[in-house]
C-alpha cells in the first residue's frame, strides 16, 4: 500500500460519500453542501494525478462560483424540505435497476480492458500551466473562441430571464 | 412507266378513307351539340360521302394499276424487340369488295337515318357514333396485319354498344347495349389468343408475313390439333362473337332495341359481317387445318337452321330480320367451312344488300306506325305505303333466292360448294336447303302479315303515312343493288365466266370447281332445287298469312321457338347468375370490403390504436422521461459493447478492437 | 501510482450515482446539482485518460466542460427562477403541463 494508494482511497471515499448524502438529504441546502464535499474530493484527486490547473479551476469555478449560485438560489427561492410526490411509477421502481446497470455497463467494459491503458506517467511531468495554455490557444483556439462566445450568451440569457415583469 | 403509275394519290394517302368519318365523328360530337339537324347532316353525310368517293376512286386507282396488292406502312405504333406492329394499310380485291360495301351501303343508310332520326333527341351524338363506327370499320377492313384489325374490331364493338343503348334512358336498351358488349368480349378474348398463338407461331402479325409463313406449312390433319387448327379455333371464337354464330349469338337479337339504321348498318351489313371477313382473310390459314374448317361448316349450319326455327314464330318484326341476318351469316360461314371462300363473300355481300334494304325497309313500317314494331297490329298496308312495300317485297325475294335476284346467285353457290364437299356435304347440303325454306316461310311471312290481309290497328290511333324522300331514295336504291347485285356471277348459268368468283381468284386461288360440264348441269339442277324450295315457302306462307289470319296462343313446340329455346335464360341460370352471385358475395363482401376496405381501414385503426398506446409515455413527469433516457443510454451502450464481449459473433469485424 | 482503472471506476460509480439522484430527487434545483455530479464524473475520467495516455488534451476538455457547466447552471437556474414563481412550487412533479 504506497501513500498515493491511500491518498486515492481516502478521496474516493470522500467523494462517494458526499454523492450518496447528496442522495438522501432532504433539504436541498445540504445537498449542495454535500456536492461542495465532492467536488473538493475530487479536486484532490486531481492533484493527486499531477493536473494541478484543472484542480485550482475546480475548486476557484466549480466549487467558488457555481455551487455559491446554487446556495444563493436556493435562499432566493426559500426552498423547503423536499415534498414527498410519487406520480411516476416507472422512475420509482426501474430508477436504480437501471442506474446500476449503466454503471455495471461502464465498470465492466473498463474492467475488461484494462490491460490496455498505459501505465501513468510520471505525474507533473507533462502537464504545468504553462503546457495548458500553449496548447488552449493554438491547437483549441477555436473552441475557446467558441466558449468565450457561449458565456457571453448564457450572461444574457440569465439577465433576460431574471428580469422582473414590468 | 405510264404516267397513272405515279399520280395514285388516294392509295397513297389511304389513310383518308377511314379519317374522314372520324373527323365528321369529332366534329359533330364535340361541337355539334346546339346545331341544326341540317348542320349535322351535312357533317355526317358530307364526311361518309366524301370517304365512299375516296374508296372510290382508290379502286379506281387499284384496278388501274393492274390489280396489284397494294400495301403501305404509314407509321410504326408498336415496337417491342422483333415485333412490329404498324398502322398498314392494304388494299386488293377482297378489300375492294369490303371497303365499297361498307362506305357504299353505310352512305346510303346515313341518307335514310337523316329522315329516320329526325326528330329524335341526340340527333348530334348518334350521326357522331355512327360516323366514329364508319371510321372503325374501315380500318379493320383496311388494316394489312392482325393488330390494326383487332382495332377495328373492338372500335365497332366499341360503336354497336355506344348505338344499340343510343336511348340510354330505357333500361332493355341499356342492358341490350351491355349484353352485345359482354358476349364480344367473350369471342375477343379467343381473338387475341388466336392472335398470339400466331405471333408465337410466325413471329409477326402482319398478314404477309404469316399468310406467307403458313403457306410453306404442313397442313394438319383431321382430328388434329397442331398450331394451325387451334389458332384457327380461337379466331373462329372471336368470328363466333362478333357475327352472332352460336353460341354467342344471342347479342344480336336483343341489339334490336338500338335505331332501325343501327340494325341496318351495324347488324346487317356491316360489323357482324367482320367475322366472315377474317375467316375469309385468314383463308391460308384455315385451308391448312380441316379440323377447324369443318368446325366452322358445322357451327354455320347450324347456326342457319337453328335461327330460321326461331324467325318462324317472333312477332316483332325486327326480330324476325335479327333472327335472318343470324341465319344468312350461318350461310356464309358454312361456305367458308366448306372452302368457298368466294362464295362467302359474294354472299356477304348481296346480304347486305338486301339486309338493309330489309332492316330500312321495316324502319319505313315502324315510322309509318308511329313506333309500333309487333306484326300483329299490322296489315293492309300495302296499298296505304306502296313505295315501302315494293322495295320490301324486292327484299324478301332477294333473300329467299328466286331469279334474278341477287339471293338466288350468292346462296346458289354456297349450296353447290357445300353439296361437292367431301366431308359430310350432302348433310351440310339437305340442311341448307332445309333453313332456305324456312326462310322462304318466315320472310313471306312478314311480308303478309305486315302488308297483307286486313288491318288488325285502329286508325284512329295510328296515322298511316308513307316516309320522307330522305328514307325511300336510299331503299329504292338498295332494292335496285338487290335486283342486280348477283349479277357479276350471272354468266355462269350460260357457261360463262363468273366474274365474281375471277375478281377474287387472285386472292383466294383458284376456287373455280373442276368437273366441266357434269359440274356445270349439276350447279343447274342444285339451283332449280334451290328455287323449289324457295318456292315452298312461299305457297305455305301464303296460304296461312295471306287472307284473315287470326293469332292463337302459344304451346308446346311453338312456345318453345317463340322464347328462343329458353337460350337466354339457361345462359342466365348457368353462367350470368353463378358469376353474378360470386361477385356479390366473394368478391365484393369478402375480398374488396372484407380484405382490401379491412386492411387498408385496418391500418389506420392499428395506426390509431398504437398510438393511443403510446401516448402514455408522454406523460409530462421529468422523471420518467429521465428513465426513458437511461434506457435508451444502456441500449445504445450494449450494441457497443456486444463485440467486446462476445467476440466470436464478430469475427471479421473484431479485428479493429482487438 | 494508482492505477488508472481505479479512477475510471471511481468515475463510473459517482455517475451512477449521479443518475440515481436525478431520477428519485424531486427539487429542481437538487436535479440540476446531480447533474453537475454526472459531469464532474465525467470530468475525472478524462483527467485519467490525459495521466494515463500521456497527452494534456484531456484536461483542456476539462476546462471546457467546466466552462460550459457554469454556463448551463447560470441559464438553468434563471428557468429554475421563473419556474418556481409561475408554479409556486419547487417540486419538478408539479411542472407537468406537457403532458397529452
Amino acid at each position: 500500500m504506497t501513500a498515493p494508494l491511500i491518498i486515492f482511497f481516502v478521496l474516493a471515499a470522500l467523494a462517494i460519500f458526499g454523492a450518496v448524502s447528496l442522495i438522501l438529504q432532504r433539504h436541498p441546502i445540504y445537498s449542495a453542501l454535500s456536492l461542495i464535499v465532492v467536488m473538493v474530493a475530487l479536486a484532490g484527486l486531481y492533484l493527486l494525478m499531477g493536473a494541478e490547473f484543472v484542480a485550482a479551476v475546480q475548486i476557484i469555478v466549480y466549487g467558488g462560483a457555481i455551487m455559491v449560485l446554487f446556495v444563493f438560489v436556493i435562499m432566493l427561492l426559500n426552498a423547503g424540505l423536499e415534498e414527498r410526490t410519487n406520480f411516476s411509477g416507472l422512475a420509482t421502481y426501474a430508477g436504480i435497476p437501471l442506474a446500476l446497470a449503466v454503471s455495471g455497463f461502464i465498470a465492466a467494459a473498463i474492467a475488461r480492458s484494462g490491460g490496455y491503458l498505459p501505465a501513468p506517467a510520471p505525474s507533473g511531468a507533462l502537464t504545468s500551466t504553462k503546457t495548458l495554455s500553449m496548447l488552449l490557444f493554438t491547437e483549441f483556439v477555436y473552441p475557446f473562441e467558441l466558449t468565450s462566445f457561449l458565456i457571453l450568451v448564457a450572461i444574457l440569457g440569465a439577465i433576460v430571464l431574471a428580469q422582473r415583469e414590468n | 412507266m405510264p404516267i397513272h403509275e405515279h399520280l395514285r394519290p388516294i392509295l397513297e394517302y389511304l389513310w383518308i378513307i377511314p379519317l374522314l368519318p372520324l373527323l365528321g365523328s369529332a366534329v359533330n360530337g364535340l361541337l355539334g351539340a346546339k346545331w341544326p339537324n341540317k348542320t349535322v347532316n351535312a357533317v355526317a353525310l358530307g364526311s361518309t360521302g366524301l370517304s365512299f368517293a375516296c374508296a372510290l376512286e382508290a379502286v379506281r386507282e387499284f384496278m388501274a394499276g393492274g390489280q396489284a396488292p397494294f400495301r403501305k406502312e404509314f407509321f410504326d405504333w408498336i415496337i417491342a424487340g422483333n415485333f412490329r406492329a404498324g398502322f398498314d394499310l392494304q388494299l386488293d380485291q377482297l378489300t375492294v369488295v369490303m371497303v365499297l360495301v361498307v362506305t357504299g351501303v353505310g352512305f346510303l343508310i346515313h341518307i335514310y337515318a337523316t329522315g329516320y332520326m329526325a326528330h329524335e333527341g341526340g340527333y348530334y351524338r348518334f350521326f357522331s357514333y355512327l360516323n366514329l363506327f364508319m371510321f372503325f370499320m374501315l380500318i379493320l377492313v383496311l388494316a394489312a396485319n392482325f393488330v390494326l384489325l383487332f382495332v377495328g374490331w373492338e372500335g365497332v364493338g366499341l360503336c354497336s354498344y355506344l348505338l344499340i343503348g343510343f336511348y340510354f334512358l330505357k333500361k332493355s336498351a341499356a342492358d341490350a347495349g351491355k349484353k352485345a358488349f359482354i358476349v364480344n368480349r367473350i369471342g375477343d378474348f379467343g381473338f387475341m389468343l388466336g392472335m398470339f398463338l400466331l405471333f408465337r407461331a410466325f413471329g409477326s402479325l402482319d398478314f404477309q408475313t404469316v399468310f406467307a409463313k403458313a403457306a410453306t406449312w404442313q397442313p394438319d390433319t383431321v382430328g388434329q390439333f397442331g398450331t394451325l387448327t387451334i389458332a384457327c379455333l380461337l379466331l373462329f371464337m372471336g368470328a363466333t362473337g362478333k357475327s352472332a354464330q352460336l353460341p354467342l349469338y344471342v347479342w344480336l337479337p336483343d341489339a334490336m332495341e338500338g335505331p332501325t339504321p343501327v340494325s341496318a348498318l351495324i347488324h346487317a351489313a356491316t360489323m357482324v359481317t367482320a367475322g366472315v371477313y377474317v375467316v375469309a382473310r385468314s383463308h391460308v390459314l384455315f385451308t391448312h387445318s380441316p379440323s377447324a374448317m369443318y368446325v366452322v361448316a358445322i357451327v354455320g349450319c347450324a347456326t342457319a337452321i337453328f335461327a330460321a326455327t326461331i324467325g318462324l314464330v317472333q312477332s316483332d318484326i325486327k326480330k324476325v330480320l335479327a333472327y335472318s341476318t343470324v341465319s344468312q351469316l350461318g350461310y356464309m360461314f358454312l361456305a367458308c367451312g366448306v372452302g368457298a371462300f368466294g362464295a362467302g363473300i359474294f354472299h356477304l355481300m348481296t346480304h347486305s344488300f338486301f339486309k338493309a334494304l330489309l332492316f330500312l325497309a321495316a324502319g319505313s313500317v315502324i315510322h309509318a306506325m308511329g313506333g309500333e314494331q309487333d306484326m300483329w297490329h299490322m296489315g293492309g298496308l300495302a296499298s296505304k305505303i306502296k313505295v315501302t312495300f315494293w322495295c320490301m317485297l324486292f327484299g324478301t325475294i332477294a333473300i329467299t333466292g328466286f331469279i334474278p335476284f341477287a339471293g338466288f346467285f350468292s346462296k346458289d353457290a354456297i349450296l353447290f360448294a357445300a353439296y361437292q364437299s367431301e366431308n359430310s356435304g350432302k348433310a351440310f347440303y339437305a340442311v341448307g336447303l332445309l333453313a332456305a325454306i324456312l326462310t322462304s316461310f318466315y320472310m313471306f311471312r312478314l311480308v303478309w302479315l305486315t302488308f297483307g290481309g286486313e288491318k288488325r290497328y285502329d286508325e284512329h290511333h295510328v296515322h298511316v303515312h308513307e316516309s320522307p324522300g330522305s328514307m325511300t331514295v336510299p331503299l329504292m336504291i338498295l332494292a335496285l343493288l338487290s335486283l342486280v347485285g348477283g349479277w357479276f356471277a350471272a354468266p355462269a348459268l350460260w357457261g360463262g365466266p363468273n366474274y365474281f368468283a375471277e375478281f377474287l381468284s387472285p386472292v383466294f386461288g383458284n376456287a373455280e370447281l373442276v368437273g366441266g360440264e357434269a359440274a356445270h348441269s349439276l350447279e343447274l339442277t342444285l339451283s332449280i332445287v334451290a328455287v323449289l324450295a324457295a318456292g315452298i315457302g312461299l305457297i305455305v306462307a301464303w296460304r296461312m298469312y295471306s287472307s284473315k289470319v287470326v293469332r292463337g296462343t302459344s304451346t308446346g313446340l311453338h312456345k318453345i321457338l317463340y322464347n328462343k329455346y329458353y337460350v337466354d335464360e339457361l345462359y342466365q341460370a348457368t353462367i350470368v347468375g353463378p358469376l353474378v352471385w360470386l361477385s356479390r358475395n366473394v368478391f365484393w363482401k369478402v375480398v374488396d370490403v372484407g380484405m382490401i376496405d379491412g386492411s387498408v381501414n385496418g391500418i389506420a385503426h392499428g395506426t390509431e390504436a398504437v398510438g393511443d398506446t403510446v401516448r402514455h409515455a408522454q406523460s409530462g413527469n421529468v422523471r420518467s422521461y429521465a428513465v426513458w433516457v437511461i434506457i435508451g443510454a444502456i441500449v445504445i451502450l450494449a450494441i457497443i459493447f456486444w463485440p467486446l464481449w462476445r467476440p466470436a459473433f464478430f469475427v471479421a469485424t473484431s479485428g479493429g478492437v482487438r | 501510482m494508482v492505477p488508472t482503472n481505479y479512477y475510471l471506476i471511481l468515475s463510473a460509480i459517482l455517475f451512477g450515482l449521479g443518475i440515481v439522484a436525478f431520477v428519485f430527487k424531486r427539487n429542481i434545483i437538487t436535479l440540476f446539482m446531480a447533474i453537475e455530479l454526472m459531469l464532474n464524473a465525467v470530468n475525472l475520467a478524462f483527467v485519467a485518460f490525459s495521466q494515463s495516455l500521456g497527452k494534456p488534451d484531456g484536461e483542456v476538455f476539462v476546462l471546457f466542460v467546466i466552462v460550459v457547466a457554469a454556463a448551463e447552471a447560470a441559464v438553468g437556474l434563471g428557468i429554475v427562477i421563473l419556474t418556481a414563481r409561475n408554479r409556486h412550487s419547487l417540486n419538478v412533479e408539479r411542472v407537468d403541463l406537457l403532458k397529452l
